[in-house]
């Protein structure tokens, strides 16, 4: 991937969050930061090949630790956000 | 299909799976569903990657995996709604950390195989510092919102502060100039560390809403740095997607509360007054009891509840749903009324509602609830201060003039249920407290709501 094709991933991806997120209703705010703070977490692709590449025992240790620290950041974000959801109920939901 | 093939079109399948579900995330309905979405993506992102030729060692990735999905769920399991901003603030920290230590990782590798170049130096140093100043940022949050930590700096920040803004800088010119000397590199990660902890240090609880908000764009922004470090479409994306839409949320916020993301990072915080408030209200307070509330409540039709983050550390989230239920039953029409910024993050108020079992149909945004108040026989406002202080909307001197807030002294009668008459985080009198259709019940949020509803149920 070049520079620029990078970098054109980002600004569109950029521009597409912007869009995505806009109209969300205040209710939704602190799951929506919840469920997109997992997103973040996607890091943990990353920490996997650091961690499973043989290279020194330092390069696989800081690997595993980011490894660690991402997984709970998306196990963790994807669990509470849908613990949280799970309450947000409507009263039609509620009396079927 | 090659492997790297396989990896490829799994990315895109992730990236799509990840866009979809910040959409319906953002939707009532759909939201939980987007939820699952965004982790089906990342399951699918994860599978592929396993892929990687240069994975040679499965060991130590399953242990990796063990120990984060172990605390990652204990945490998300144990986790009580009044404690979520906390928590979001602690998981955005360990993403900004993983971005780090796979930057670092990457970095310390090629700069041993000598292939290190401009491109990726540049993507290095950056990934570095943002995540480091993303890890100890959401360390200082989350301390602060647990309130065991209480140190708020020291004469001299703002120059310390600015002094490690610009030695990071500096030591990022130095990471890209001279890559092969490592000692650039740890002084980087090192000055990071300091520059977060500095940038929230001050920062004082009425802006935790915008620096959590602030801190998730960060946690996106330093994933999506780590793509340009590893040259990974997929981290590139994703990383975009949550640095735009936590930008999006901060910006929410700051209108919320009428000020400018450079205020709250360089706390220019609204003049403090320090002192006894008690006497800044004279005679004009009226005092009430439950009962006299009860009857007021009795003869209403719509009743308006605010709550603010002293319903949350008074847990009166049920107790509220309870007093919510009998003035239902009476023919009373109850709804809330939420400000953006009321609580500890974004959403707070309505997370710790519907744990309570009230349908979000009943909780308005302020914009809805506020032409409603001239309509409004009673509103009883919990544990909120400033979303409420009329002087933002009339005193053009006051410090917080033109925060928007709800204007609840249109209602016919306003309780305000309180502990004391002190300031909120603005640290301004309220001249609501003194107002003619104010009564002030003072105690414990939960306790007053109980001895409400007890007088109800007599009654």
């Amino acid at each position: 991937m070049t520079l620029l094709v990078a970098i054109t991933l980002f600004a569109l991806a950029v521009f597409l969050g912007l869009e995505l997120i806009t109209k969300v209703p205040a209710t939704l705010h602190t799951p929506l930061m919840s469920g997109s703070n997992a997103i973040s977490g996607i890091t943990l692709i990353g920490a996997l090949v650091s961690a499973g590449t043989d290279h020194s025992t330092l390069t696989t240790a800081l690997g595993v630790a980011a490894v660690a620290l991402a997984t709970i950041n998306v196990v963790g974000g994807f669990l509470v956000t849908d613990r949280m959801l799970a309450m947000f109920r409507t009263r039609r939901k509620r009396e079927s | 299909m090659t492997f790297p093939d396989v990896i490829a079109v799994g990315y895109l399948v992730a990236a799509v799976l990840f866009i979809l579900g910040l959409k319906a995330l953002g939707r009532p309905r759909t939201a939980r569903r987007g939820n699952l979405l965004g982790a089906s993506g990342m399951f699918v992102a994860i599978a592929v990657t396993l892929f990687d030729r240069s994975i040679v060692d499965f060991r130590f990735l399953a242990l990796g995996i063990a120990i984060g999905a172990l605390i990652g769920a204990l945490l998300a399991l144990k986790v009580q709604m009044t404690g979520m901003p906390e928590l979001v603030a602690l998981f955005n920290g360990f993403g900004g950390a993983a971005s780090v230590l796979v930057a670092g990782a990457t970095f310390l590798e090629v700069v041993d195989t000598g292939a290190v170049d401009g491109q990726l130096a540049v993507a290095v140093a950056a990934t570095v510092l943002i995540g480091a100043v993303t890890f100890t940022g959401s360390l200082v949050a989350f301390g602060k919102l647990r309130e065991s930590l209480r140190w708020n700096g020291f004469p001299g920040l703002d120059f310390v502060r600015a002094l490690t803004g610009v030695a990071s800088l500096a030591l990022v010119v130095a990471v890209v100039a001279q890559p092969d000397t490592l000692g650039w590199f740890w002084g980087l990660v090192a000055a990071g560390l300091l520059l977060g902890i500095l940038g929230t240090i001050a920062i004082g609880g009425a802006d935790m809403p915008v620096v959590i908000a602030l801190l998730n764009a960060f946690s996106g922004v330093a994933a999506s740095s780590t793509g340009f470090v590893l040259d990974n479409s997929l981290l590139i994306i994703a990383g975009s997607l949550v640095g735009a839409s936590g930008l999006v949320l901060t910006q929410i916020m700051c209108k919320a509360m009428n000020r400018s993301i450079f205020d709250v990072v360089f706390s220019k915080a609204v003049t403090v007054v320090r002192g006894s408030h008690d006497d800044a209200y004279g005679d004009g307070v009226t005092s009430t009891s439950a009962e006299e509330v009860a009857m007021l409540l009795e003869v209403a039709s719509r009743v308006v509840i605010v709550p603010g983050y002293g319903l949350a550390v008074a847990q009166a989230q049920h107790a509220v749903r309870e007093l919510m239920t009998i003035l239902e039953g009476t023919g009373a029409e109850v709804v809330f009324g939420i400000h953006p910024v009321a609580g500890r993050m974004p959403g707070h108020m309505n997370v710790l509602l519907a744990e309570a079992e009230i349908d979000y149909e009943h909780l308005l945004e302020m914009d809805r609830v506020n032409p409603m108040f001239a309509q409004t026989d009673v509103t009883i406002v919990i544990g909120a201060n400033d979303v409420v202080n009329p002087s933002a909307r009339d005193d053009a001197d006051s410090p917080i003039a033109g925060m928007p807030i709800l204007d609840v002294d249109d209602s016919g009668t306003v309780i305000v249920i309180k502990r004391s008459l002190s300031p909120g985080f603005a640290g301004i009198p309220n001249p609501l407290f003194v107002a003619d259709n104010t009564l002030m019940l003072f105690g414990d949020g939960k306790q007053a709501v109980l001895d409400i509803v007890a007088a109800l149920l007599e009654g």
